[in-house]
């Protein structure tokens, strides 16, 4: 094995640990008055890591294993790379100005998300299973402690103690199928696995996969594993709720991908019903909890769960079509995603506290017009009504399930959708035909009107623009995953 | 034979401390037979040639249970008169688990002179390399193949780490900490004063 070629394939990850590092020391050394600047180089070095990984997916050809089959960088990690190294940006972005008013940034934040950007992106590069678990163990790490990071708000304890809790029972279902797996196969590796499932398949396997789905759909919150959702959503500060739901959603979903396409890429059958049920269940589950939500919040992660079923609805096409189609999708959720959770950022009361209520949003669109039209919109999106983009992910995911045979699957899903509309519909009737309850009265930083703007602009009927672009990217992307078959 | 016989010693003493673990009242009892587990189930690996991983047996589990311990005792109320009224009367049984505990030693060293257990053939994937104890053969498959994984479990306790200390750590203002620079550099002149005090009034500090 040529040393100096290997770390040059994985450069992004070196740039992101050597950063935490140093940015580790400049907070030890420098204390909390530096947060700003440790966020800004956070940033620079997530920026970094991006220019590194971005020609791995313009390059679709590159693809190469390093470390014995244990990673593979490849156009497909490229592209979840550059998702989550953007949300990751978007949460280290909105951060400052929040925890400052409640006197809570630490200089660690920026740390912390920069460790959960490099474990998400052994996540997403991982070809073994002992490398999936120990970049999921990174980010999850993490990530329990992001969501208790206001240690004096109960909620956000609550959140991360709930968080850490169900995690950790995750990862030991997660374990235990890896365990069955390893035993069956007699491998760790993909490709080790892949070939020893390719004839037929035991009882044993059939079990190891259902444990190892079964963990990786708590971590993308799929139903039934998605109870944990919506109150560490609310619970945690609402720059982390903004990570957790996009970047470590990019993440456990490309490594879902991953896991089902290649690792047991040889017995769909199996895990395509688990698949379809968890699909179903997931959008109908995240329709039907959010009608009786009053917090903005909760609202959303409910929203997050019904997206992803639609996102698996994609997987369970086993398609490169599919999973080009998931891939479009998620670059769409995530900026829905960073919209929302953005636009939830900005309103606040006259003493700078958060308004989280739907309630308290009444008649919002009288004095914050912008705003407002800005919340309407990432609603209409993630409602899947066309002239806005979010629509297009919808439209990719079930044509790539209607292409596959799966006609009944696409049909529940696109009913479902109508009734996901009703509450985001039900969000956009509060604020622009209530009568005004003049709660939010509060101004907003420059770094989330940009990131909203961003964000917006992205998801509005100008996103059209990029369908080719991203079209292309996401086939590059998917292509690679399906290299061995 | 040896083997044999140090094999159901071994498996014995581990069913018995894991059952005695879980039926204790005592919550001290309990971890010490959890102990008394843990150096059984290290003698089993030995017995088998994976004389690392009873190595890490002895020193994690039973480093860390003994830090486990610490803990129990400081957070439940335990009296340790009650404790320490029945010395003499369980005198006996401490004698004894001491003489199982040196018989299993001795047994321990016995067979691994004797050399490994030999359970089925190595199929060749799992068989350390010829020469190299496997404490040897872990460390080389370690730091070379897997060495990425092991950089990134480094990591992961870096960022527990940083977690713990997140969650925990707080300056406080109503303690005042010792500084040393500060003490080294007063002067006589700075921190005494010569004062002339009237009868019957005090002095202003």
């Amino acid at each position: 094995m040529d040393w100096g070629h290997v770390l040059r394939l994985i450069a992004s990850e070196e740039l992101l640990s050597i950063a935490g590092l140093a940015l580790l020391l400049v907070a030890a050394w420098a204390g909390d008055k530096a947060s700003r600047a440790i966020s800004i180089a956070a940033v620079a070095a997530l920026v970094g890591a991006a220019v590194i990984v971005a020609p791995h997916l313009c390059d679709g050809a590159s693809a190469s294993s390093v470390f014995y089959g244990q990673m593979r960088v490849d156009a497909f990690a490229a592209y979840a790379k550059l998702l989550i190294y953007g949300s990751a940006i978007a949460a280290l972005m909105v951060a400052p100005v929040f925890f400052e008013r409640v006197k809570e940034m630490r200089a660690e934040y920026p740390v912390l998300v920069l460790f959960a950007a490099l474990g998400m992106g052994i996540m997403v590069s991982a070809t073994d299973l002992m490398t999936l678990y120990i970049g999921l163990e990174m980010n999850s790490l993490a990530a329990y402690v992001l969501a208790a990071f206001l240690r004096n708000d109960e909620r956000s304890a609550e959140a991360g103690l709930k968080y850490f809790v169900l995690g950790a029972l995750a990862s030991g279902i997660l374990l235990f199928g890896m365990s069955l797996t390893y035993g069956f196969a007699g491998s760790t590796g993909f490709e080790g696995i892949r070939s020893a499932l390719s004839g037929e398949i035991s009882l044993g396997m059939v079990v190891a996969i259902t444990f190892v789905l079964a963990g990786l759909a708590f971590k993308i919150s799929a139903v039934p594993f998605h109870m944990w959702t919506p109150d560490v959503y609310e619970g945690a500060p609402t720059p982390v709720t903004l990570f957790f739901a996009s970047a470590p959603k990019v993440a456990a979903m490309a490594l879902t991908m991953r896991v089902t396409l290649d690792a047991f890429g040889t017995q769909v059958h199996v895990w395509q019903q688990i698949v379809i049920f968890a699909s179903l269940a997931s959008i109908i589950v995240g329709a039907l909890g959010a009608i009786g939500q009053t917090n903005i919040k909760r609202l959303l992660a409910y929203s997050s769960i019904n997206n992803v079923g639609f996102i698996l609805i994609g997987l369970a096409a086993a398609t490169p079509q599919g999973a080009a189609a998931m891939l479009t999708y998620l670059a769409i959720y995530v900026a829905m995603t960073v919209a929302g959770f953005v636009a939830v950022l900005m309103l606040k009361d006259e003493n700078g506290e958060p308004v989280e209520l739907i309630a308290d949003l009444a008649g919002l669109s009288r004095h914050r017009k912008v705003l407002s039209a800005c919340i309407a919109m990432t609603m209409f999106s993630l409602a899947g009504i066309p002239p806005l983009f979010g629509f297009w992910g919808k439209f990719v995911v079930f044509q790539s399930a209607v292409q596959a045979g799966l006609v009944p699957l696409a049909a529940i899903g696109i009913a479902a959708s109508v009734i996901g509309a009703f509450y985001y519909l039900k969000v956009v009737k509060v604020l622009y035909f209530d009568e005004p309850a003049n709660k939010v009265t509060g101004k907003s930083d420059w770094a989330h009107q940009a990131l909203l703007a961003l964000a917006t602009l992205f998801i509005s009927p100008l996103g059209y623009l990029l369908t080719k672009a991203l079209g292309a990217l996401s086939a590059t992307a998917a292509a690679a995953l399906f290299h061995a078959a | 034979m040896i083997h044999t016989l140090a094999f159901y010693l071994f498996a014995t003493l581990v069913i018995a401390s894991g059952t005695f673990t879980i039926l204790s009242r005592n919550p001290v009892h309990s971890v010490l037979w959890l102990i008394m587990a843990f150096f059984n189930a290290a003698g089993l690996m030995v017995l088998l040639g994976a004389e690392f991983i009873a190595m890490l047996l002895v020193i994690v589990y039973v480093g860390a249970v003994a830090v486990l311990f610490l803990f129990v005792v400081m957070m439940l109320d335990i009296d340790f008169a009650e404790l320490r009224a029945g010395f003499i009367k369980n005198f006996p049984l401490g004698m004894l688990l001491a003489v199982v505990l040196l018989v299993e030693l001795v047994v321990g060293v016995g067979v691994y002179r004797a050399g490994a257990l030999q359970l089925g053939v190595a199929d060749g994937a799992a068989a350390s390399p010829m020469g190299l104890s496997n404490t040897e053969a872990i460390g080389a498959l370690l730091y070379s193949r897997y060495l990425f994984l092991f950089e990134a479990a480094g990591i992961i306790l870096l960022v527990a780490m940083i977690g713990a200390i997140v969650l925990t750590h707080r300056t406080r203002k109503d303690v005042r900490g010792q500084n040393i620079s500060h003490q080294n550099q007063r002067r006589p002149e700075e921190a005494t004063r010569n004062v002339k005090p009237e009868v019957g009034k005090g002095v202003q500090l």
